[in-house]
Order: C-alpha cells, then structure tokens, then sequence
C-alpha cells in the first residue's frame, strides 16, 4: 500500500511580513517510509514542522496528514500524530515515568492503559531501571530516548522527528537511530524527520528532500541522490593563480569541472584512474598539483552539487545553539 | 489505513495534568516549601510586630511629661466651689491622664484601622499581597515553558487550549489559597484577635475571595507574558503593577488617610476590595452589605479580567 499520508501543497510560511521560511514547498510521503528534510540551521526545516503539526500556521498553502487538513483540522491532525522536539522537554523535576503519564493524559488516554503502555515504551528504549528516577539525572541519550517514549505515547500513525540527535555524541547518535529503527518495525508508522547530519539521513531516511533558503532543491533516495551526481569527485589547488578548468575539462573521462575559489571540482566517471591522468596533463603543460583529494559521492557531495556550499557552516553554529541550551537549563536547575 | 483513535482529550483531564505537573515541581522543593513559611514571618515580625502603631499611645510614651506632687486648683473651679486654694494628688492626675490617653490610642486605631492591634490588621493584609505575589508566576511560568519548549509539545497534542491557559491560572490559584492557609495560621498562632463574628465557616468566604482575586489576577499576568520568549518581559510588568497595586490600597494603610487622589486608585484597585473582605470575614466585626460589595467587585473582576486573559491567550497561544 503506498497511499499517500503527508502530503504538503505550497507551504509557506512568511515571518515579520519578510523573512520567508519556508518558500512554496510541495512533497509527499508515503505510508510506512521515513523520509527526511535535510539542510543546514536555518534552511526552514523546523518551520516546516511546526507547520506541519499545527503549532504555528501556514502563511499561505497547507497540508494534509492522513487526509486532515493541518489548518481547518488541527484536533484530528494532533491525535494521530507524535512529535519528538528538539529541545528536551521533558520535565526534570519529574521522574520519567510521570512524564510520559503526562503526555498520556494530554491525549486523554485512559490511566489504565497509560499505565501499560508506559512501562512498555520504558521498557523499550531501556529505561526501566531509571523510571522513578528524576529526570534531571539523566544523561542526554536517556532523556532523547524518554522524548522518543513521550512521543509515542498515544500509538501515532505519523510521528515527527525535529533532529533526532541534535546535540549526542556519535556513539549515542548510533544507538539512538537504532532506537528509531526498532520503533518504526515495532508500531508501524510513517516518519519524517529534520536533520542536519548527513549521515543520519543515509542512515534513517527512504528519501530525502534536501531543503535550503526555504525551498526544496531536490528530492530522492540516499543512493539515488548519490547516482545522481554521476561519479566521483576530485578536488585539486595548483600554487599558481591560472585558470585551467578549459585544460581539465580536455582530458578523458572528465564530466564537468569547477572553479571554487582557487581548488578545483572534478566530477569524474572513475577516480582512481582519471586522477593521475590530470596530474599527468597538468605537468606537461608546467603546473604543479599542490593539494588533491578523491571523494566517492556522499550525501555531503550531493548536498555541495545542489546548495553549492558546504555544510560544515551549518554544524558550527548547532554548536552555538548547544551552548546556549546547557546555559538555559543550568539557569533552570537554579 | 487503520481506525482514527478513539481516546478523547477533555479539558478537565488536561486541566488537572497540567496543573498538577507544576505543583508537584513546586511542592517536591523543599527550599520552596521553607520559604512559605520564612516569608510570612519575616513581615509580620517586621511589620506587623516592629511597627507597632497601637503602642504609640501607650501610658508609658507619658512617662517623661512631668506632673507636680501637688496640683493647685482656684477654689471655684471645685464643685461646689470653695474659697481659696484646693491642692490634689498629682499621682491622680496622671493616672486620669494615663487613662484618657490609652483611650484616645484605641479610638484612633479603631477608627482608622478598625481593630486596636496592628498586627492583625496587617497579616490579614499580606494574605493580599501573597496572593498578587504568587499569581504573577502565572506569567513567568508560561514564559519558561516556552523557553523550554515545553510549550510547543503540549500544543501538538490534541489537548484543549483552555486547558493550557486554565491550569496556569488554577496553579497560582491553588498556591495563592495554600499560601493564605499558612499566613492565617502563623498569624493565629503569634496572636492574631479574630472578631467576635468570625466562625468557623467565614474561612471558606477567605477561600472564595483569594480565590476570586487569583484568577482575575493571574489571567492578567498571563495574558501580558503569554507572547514573551523572554522573561524579562513579564518581569518588568510584574515590578511596574505590584508596587503600585500594593501601596494603593488598604493592604497596609486604611484608605480613608490617603490623599484623594490616590483613594481614587485605590477604590478601583481589586486588592482593596480583597482586603476589605478578608478583614471584614475575621477581624472587623461582619458589615454583611460591605462585604456582599466587594465580592460582586471580586467576581466582576475575576470574570471579565479571566475572559480577556483567555480570549488573548487563545489568539496568541500559537504562532
């Protein structure tokens, strides 16, 4: 069955009258698929989300979650839907268990059934041991995996991941998508998740729309998205300032060159043997190759072929962003 | 696809989570709970206590107006009249003087506070001020929420919106009304002299008046910080309205002694129609069509101030 259970039509959303967020975006997710927006901070990916469950409205376009409208049927939308913010936002003087009771009876679950299902879901992302503990005692990985409990709680059929693993270090990161996996085989749902870890998104994702300035540039599987670029990629600097792109372009099997600043982009058909055919035909005519690296496609090289940047930007200012919430809580810890 | 679910988010559920979410926060600290009671006594102790008006006239202020052993008086001042001098006792004087004195003393502090001691006029008047003290967090705390994003994930659920914004207003509601309980018992237990109409039933009009004043005075709070990100904001409305709101009204000072412009205020103000009910339920002797004013004022208040709150939260609850 491959119905179609989000589907977005010129979604926008416009903030103080200029600041366009999210720019006319149009996609679709399939039952059962994960699918992942992948952009830098800023690229509009959590405006997005917040459109899509009904905390901030569209300026302009909607969407549909199973059918319901995310304007005119917020009530509908929310019962069917789980969301997993990005901050931690459960409640540190609370142990894990109350929280996710809490969750249960904002969806008016009966306390019987919270009950259950509260255990079970502690029990499934292996925090049973510490349910009657405060939350405040626990470390960034426990508390991603009560998020993840919490929004679970009512059995969504679409559940909203706003970057899973923001801020983890890279052992948790893998645990925790392994969590996510698990819980997608156990209740069966539709994903769509917002990332700025291209490795998440090849990890997690069926698909992936990589979004940036508000827009989608592309859309496809991780490896489709890889396939796409056609080949490897070789970046070389000589020390001179010349352009050689013309002399570059001449030789076999080179598919399309780039200047970036001074360094050279080649996307090639095979790079381990293209490579020394440039080395070779840039020294005959007296230039030496000072720097030269080969890339097999990534979803890094993907996201550079469509945004034209990097987005090793992006992570540093996450990096910011982290600060500032370790001072947030501190400040709440008193 | 499968059935949509069938679970029913009520308002009450919600209301009642929430709600209890925050008291257990507030209840679980134990810092907290100790500055329940250290607050109260520091002002009674400071105020109450050390500004003691009612001494001001006691016979020993007296001490030092010196009275002759022997106070002559012209014969025909005495009744009947007499020829000559009469001498009588100083020592009689001044105990008349003494007496005439201390009498004076209990007038004023009667009429112009209703009650001899101060101090009970005064610690039923900070029941008032704990209240607008305790539902300002009304404000503060949505902020934080926010901040936390706490805010954002319980507007993804399907949970009413009243629910959000009520349980805010009952929180303050419920701390205000156990903050009032406290103060009645230490001020009891430090001599606080009820009327001789006071009952046992008259707490529950205290209930009912703090509780009025709470929820008209947190939905304000709420309503001026509910689109903040910053707590700052609620924080300068919280110190430009209390000061003022406090001092403008018969909390510490009967409003008859104030200039008229400022009595103006003060007949506006709601905290004076709180504390006026207060007093009137304990330590003045009961004015039943007073005290049915102030709380149709009381009710007026919370009514049309919790509507605005609502209506303005719910427009500004989302983005």
């Amino acid at each position: 069955m491959a119905e179609e259970v989000i589907v977005a039509e010129g979604l926008t959303r416009v903030f103080n009258k200029s600041l366009v967020a999210v720019d006319h975006v149009n996609f679709s997710v399939k039952d059962g698929e994960v699918f992942g927006f992948l952009g830098p901070n800023g690229a509009g990916k959590t405006t997005t989300i917040n459109m899509l469950i009904t905390i901030l409205r569209p300026t302009e376009g909607t969407a549909s979650i199973l059918g319901y409208d995310i304007v005119k049927q917020t009530n509908e939308v929310r019962k069917v839907i789980g969301v997993v913010p990005q901050e931690y936002t459960a409640d540190e003087d609370l142990t894990g268990y109350e929280n996710i009771i809490l969750c249960a009876d904002l969806y008016g679950i009966p306390r019987e059934t919270a009950k259950k299902r509260a255990l079970e879901l502690l029990e499934l992302v292996e925090l049973i041991d510490f349910k009657d503990k405060k939350v405040e005692t626990y470390s960034g990985g426990m508390r991603r995996r009560l998020e993840l409990a919490c929004g679970l709680v009512n059995r969504p059929k679409v559940l909203f991941l706003d970057e899973p693993t923001l801020g983890l270090d890279v052992q948790t990161r893998t645990a925790t998508w392994n969590y996510i996996k698990q819980l997608k085989n156990e209740y069966n749902m539709t994903i769509f998740m917002t990332t700025h870890y291209l490795e998440e998104a090849d990890a997690l994702c069926d698909r992936i729309a990589v979004i940036d300035h508000g827009r989608i540039i592309v859309t496809g599987g991780p490896e489709e998205l890889k396939q796409s670029l056609g080949g490897d990629i070789i970046t070389i600097s000589i020390g001179e300032n010349a352009d050689i792109s013309d002399l570059i372009q001449s030789i076999e099997n080179v598919k399309e060159v780039r200047n970036e600043n001074g360094s050279y982009r080649i996307k090639v058909e095979s790079g381990e043997v293209t490579a020394p055919l440039i080395i070779e035909a840039l020294r005959k005519k007296g230039y030496t190759v000072t720097r030269l690296s080969l890339t097999k496609p990534t979803l890094n090289e993907v996201y550079l072929e469509y945004t034209g940047r990097s987005m090793r930007d992006a992570e540093e200012s996450k990096e910011a962003f982290r600060a500032q919430r370790i001072t947030l809580r501190r400040a709440r810890a008193r | 696809m499968s059935k949509a679910n069938t679970y029913h988010p009520s308002l009450v559920r919600g209301l009642w989570a929430l709600t209890v979410r925050e008291l257990k926060k507030w209840l679980k600290d134990p810092v907290m709970l100790l500055m329940l009671v250290i607050q109260p006594l520091i002002w009674m102790g400071l105020l109450g206590k050390s500004m003691n008006l009612g001494a001001m006239f006691s016979a020993s202020n007296l001490g030092n107006i010196p009275i002759p052993e022997k106070i002559p008086i012209p014969g025909n001042y005495i009744i009947p009249p007499a020829n000559g001098v009469v001498y009588i006792s100083g020592t009689l004087v001044s105990q008349m003087i003494q007496q005439m004195f201390s009498d004076i003393g209990a007038n004023v502090m009667g009429s112009v506070f209703g009650v001899t001691d101060y101090f009970s006029y005064m610690s039923i008047g900070m029941i008032s001020m704990i209240v607008m003290t305790t539902t300002m967090f009304s404000g503060m705390s949505i902020v934080w929420d926010r901040r936390l994003g706490f805010l954002d994930k319980v507007l993804s659920t399907p949970v009413p919106r009243g629910a959000i914004i009520f349980s805010k207003v009952l929180n303050a509601t419920l701390r205000a009304m156990l903050q009032a309980t406290i103060i009645l018992a230490l001020a009891t237990i430090f001599g606080l002299q009820v009327s001789s109409t006071f009952t046992l039933l008259n707490i529950l009009g205290v209930y009912a008046a703090v509780f009025l004043l709470s929820v008209g005075l947190s939905s304000v709070f709420l309503a001026f910080s509910i689109r903040s990100t910053r707590l700052e904001r609620p924080m300068q409305i919280i110190s430009l309205i209390t000061m003022p709101l406090m001092f403008a009204s018969n909390t510490f000072f009967p409003i008859s002694l104030m200039p008229d412009w400022l009595q103006a205020v003060a007949y506006v103000n709601p905290l004076s129609y709180l504390t006026d009910a207060l007093r009137q339920l304990t330590i003045l002797s009961l004015d039943f069509p007073k005290l049915m004013t102030d709380f149709m004022y009381l009710s007026g208040f919370a009514i049309v101030l919790s509507s605005i709150g609502i209506v303005l939260s719910w427009r500004y609850l989302s983005k």
